[in-house]
């Protein structure tokens, strides 16, 4: 791809392989253009400024999306990696820059997201000596990285790039993180040109299949009565949703998802039988414990979905199919485990699947919703109280969107209950923090899912505590105009330990009774139009306004102040003793 | 804290080939600590292929624990292969010196008899001091470390376990699959599979 070029060019072309010297930080930034990055999420600083020196000049073939915190940034990166497939690219400084990075990596490799992080550093000659914002990166992100690698002279940078990329997204994704020390940015070297990397020989990204248990797995689900199958992330990364309809269709499998794998399989498919864990459906938490087999699909068994260990799904045979050969038999115990990439293994389960209809266990996961719609779902989306419910504002939204949206959460109630309620019609429209649960990742995450997806409608859900956690994106959307619409469920409390405490702790309201300032004037001080409403008649009106306007808006959306998420399994109990109420 | 699994801990050694990567160290140690795992002995070393590393790292644990260990070790990107074995399953041995004074060891003749006994052998004599090494398992180095405490053992120190799978013919043939982009489906999948060809008897 060429572009016409406007800035003074320090760098070569990209198509000249002769060989020219160069610096480190031209390396970088070729790596980048070589490896069809598009845009980075970066904030300057001492340490990397010869890499945002020599971006200056690339910035006809990069965007550079400066946020406001480092933390804003691999939000971004993650939500652009979540909706686009794509690595989300990271560039941030030394010392505190690349401390504020920690907490987007955890969650990045807790939920397997690739992405690439760039730190500057010192000067190599400056390591140990605590130098100026010299800070140990390597060690301090090494178990929240699926890889890192210090580069201290420039001659590495482009085979480490190159590695670092499909390490990041290859076998199971994961963050990288790459710290470039000063000397080696502006080091002139020898450049050859990029190659990109396809093997390293100490790492294996996917196990190869094993034809007879694709037979056994496949001669269990076929003498299986009740069989169920529950599925993760695993089927979006492997890019395997058809692969997975096909699956299910044929062997007349009722599916339920994880929160990390909404959106693999459409809502309103007649399979689909909804989301398990501590805040899912009643019937596929109940009936994990009466499936005569399990089966797993590209999912990690959090403690969130099986509750207690002890007493999940001990009748069922289980079978498990993953790409990471140390999830099997992590927290259950696998009848037959099933490793490889999805998109491969799961053809060839189909393929020795009898085709079936398992009408009256399907029945009996419609009773349990039919169960579930009175006590629960009906009140939630339909309430007669005065206050309105954070369900029925995501109902509506549902009826305005049709279910093609990218929906972006927070972490908490309002999570929960959009996950359960928000409609999806096509993959990778639902991102949210499942594993490490941050709170503050939706703004800077709509962000970079706007920037992964530009053509589709990027609404972030967010609680009022959330929001405050990472609200100076709000400036980041300001200086972008970018188009993300921000629908804040405010019901002035820290609303799911509220509901703990309310439940668990009698009441004792320690610390969740949160003030927020006035949401819309602070976006107004961004320049970012929006709205507060607390009245049902006005919600439909509000909601289509947001989705109307042309450019980035706020509608903060007062809910009972005192809500609880149900169903939800308690702490310590088994998936079958979910509460209703 | 005693722990209901305590009494299904037992030893078990595992050997971790690895690339020679700085900070490889640091992040297979912190397989441990994060579960809180107490690491008994830790050698790192090269291995017969030039290159690659091999550690030796024993704990006392769980079978399970340590197959979960493995695999998450194994899933690093620098590590090329995990085994854990238990002590019936490798030769293995420790390295321990002793520093006594040299006074009281020319002074009393027992001391030369236990240390035929235990098959020490001096590697320094001077005037002031004398130092012993003894190879050995754990219990044999110990109980040295008694004896010689009633002849004024001024220091001692003990190497990390190195030891040798019975079973195992090396890495060569390993590395050869490894270094193939295109893995051959047989030998790589009795890997994962945990079912190693027994190609030396136990």
């Amino acid at each position: 791809m060429t572009h016409p070029i406007t800035f003074d060019k320090k760098n070569i072309t990209p198509t000249d392989t002769t060989p020219k010297t160069i610096s480190g930080s031209q390396a970088v930034l070729e790596a980048m253009i070589a490896e069809n990055v598009d845009t980075i999420f970066g904030y300057p600083g001492g340490a990397i400024m010869p890499i945002y020196d020599a971006l200056y000049d690339y910035n006809d073939r990069l965007k550079h999306v400066l946020v406001r915190h480092e933390q804003g940034a691999t939000h971004a990166a993650q939500g652009y990696a979540r909706v686009s497939g794509k690595t989300g690219v990271v560039f941030a400084t030394s010392g505190p820059g690349a401390t504020n990075l920690i907490t987007g990596l955890a969650d990045a490799m807790i939920d397997s997201t690739p992405m690439v992080c760039i730190t500057g550093q010192v000067f190599a000659h400056l390591l140990g000596t605590d130098a100026f914002q010299e800070t140990d990166v390597i060690n301090i992100t090494t178990p929240v990285t699926k890889w890192n690698y210090q580069v201290t002279d420039a001659n590495e940078i482009p085979s480490v790039l190159a590695k670092a990329f499909y390490i990041a997204n290859s076998g199971r994704p994961g963050p990288v993180l790459i710290d470039i020390t000063k000397n080696a940015q502006v080091q002139q070297f020898n450049y050859t040109g990029y190659q990109s990397c396809t093997h390293i020989r100490s790492y294996r990204p996917k196990p190869i299949i094993r034809k007879e248990y694709i037979q056994e797995a496949a001669d269990l689900i076929n003498a299986a009565e009740r069989p169920f199958v529950i599925f993760g992330q695993g089927v979006i990364l492997g890019k395997a949703e058809q692969e997975f309809k096909d699956f299910i269709e044929k062997g007349g499998l009722p599916a339920a998802w994880t929160i990390l794998g909404l959106s693999a399989l459409a809502t309103d498919h007649e399979l689909n039988v909804g989301m398990l864990g501590m805040h899912g459906n009643y019937g596929p938490n109940v009936l994990t414990n009466q499936c005569d087999v399990l089966i797993a699909v590209g999912m990690r068994f959090d403690d969130r979905v099986t509750g207690r260990l002890d007493k999940y799904a001990k009748q069922a045979k289980v079978v498990h199919l993953d790409i990471d050969p140390a999830e099997i038999d992590k927290n259950v115990k696998t009848t037959v485990a099933v490793w490889g990439d999805c998109k491969e293994t799961l053809p060839l389960l189909t393929a020795a699947l009898q085709e079936k209809q398992h009408s009256a266990w399907l029945n009996l996961f419609k009773e349990h919703q039919q169960e579930e719609e009175e006590i629960v779902i009906h009140n939630e989306l339909h309430p007669t109280t005065e206050e309105l419910s954070m369900g029925e504002v995501i109902n509506v939204l549902n009826e305005l969107t049709y279910g093609d949206a990218i929906i972006v959460t927070d972490v908490g109630q309002h999570q929960m209950v959009t996950c359960r309620y928000a409609k999806f019609k096509q993959s990778k429209s639902n991102v949210t923090s499942g594993g490490l649960g941050t709170m503050g990742f939706a703004l800077p995450a709509a962000i970079g899912a706007k920037f992964g997806a530009p053509n589709r409608t990027v609404i972030s859900v967010i609680g009022d505590g959330g929001f405050q956690m990472t609200i100076q994106e709000l400036g980041t959307i300001m200086q972008t105009k970018l188009n993300v619409k921000i629908l804040i469920l405010n019901n002035r409390f820290l609303g799911m330990v509220r509901q703990w405490q309310e439940l668990f702790n009698e009441k004792r309201y320690s610390f969740v009774d949160i003030e927020s300032p006035d949401f819309v004037m602070v976006a107004k001080g961004y320049g970012i139009s929006g709205k507060s409403i607390e009245q049902r008649s006005e919600l439909r009106d509000a909601l289509a306004e947001m989705l109307n306007h042309d450019g980035p808006y706020l509608l903060e959306v007062f809910t009972g102040k005192e809500n609880n998420v149900f169903p939800m399994v308690p702490q310590g109990c088994s998936v079958s003793e979910i509460r209703l109420k | 804290m005693n722990n209901f699994y305590d009494f299904m801990k037992q030893e078990y050694t595992i050997t971790v080939y690895t690339e020679n990567q700085i900070g490889l160290l640091n992040r297979i140690a912190i397989m441990f600590s994060r579960r809180k795992i107490n690491i008994e002995s830790l050698n790192t070393s090269p291995s017969e292929i030039e290159g690659i590393h091999r550690f030796t790292i024993l704990i006392n644990e769980t079978e399970e624990v340590v197959r979960k260990i493995s695999r998450q070790i194994e899933k690093q990107v620098d590590v090329l292969k995990v085994y854990y074995n238990t002590n019936d399953e490798i030769i293995w041995q420790e390295l321990a010196l002793y520093k006594v004074p040299t006074d009281e060891i020319t002074e009393k003749v027992k001391v030369e008899r236990l240390l035929r006994e235990y098959g020490a052998r001096a590697v320094v004599i001077r005037k002031d001091y004398t130092i012993f090494e003894a190879t050995g398992q754990r219990e044999e180095t110990d109980k040295l470390i008694s004896v010689l405490s009633e002849f004024g053992l001024i220091e001692f120190v003990r190497s990390g376990r190195v030891a040798i799978i019975k079973s195992s013919k090396g890495f060569h043939e390993k590395l050869k699959e490894f270094e193939l982009s295109i893995p051959n489906e047989e030998l790589i999948e009795d890997e994962i599979l945990g079912i190693e060809p027994e190609t030396f008897t136990a």
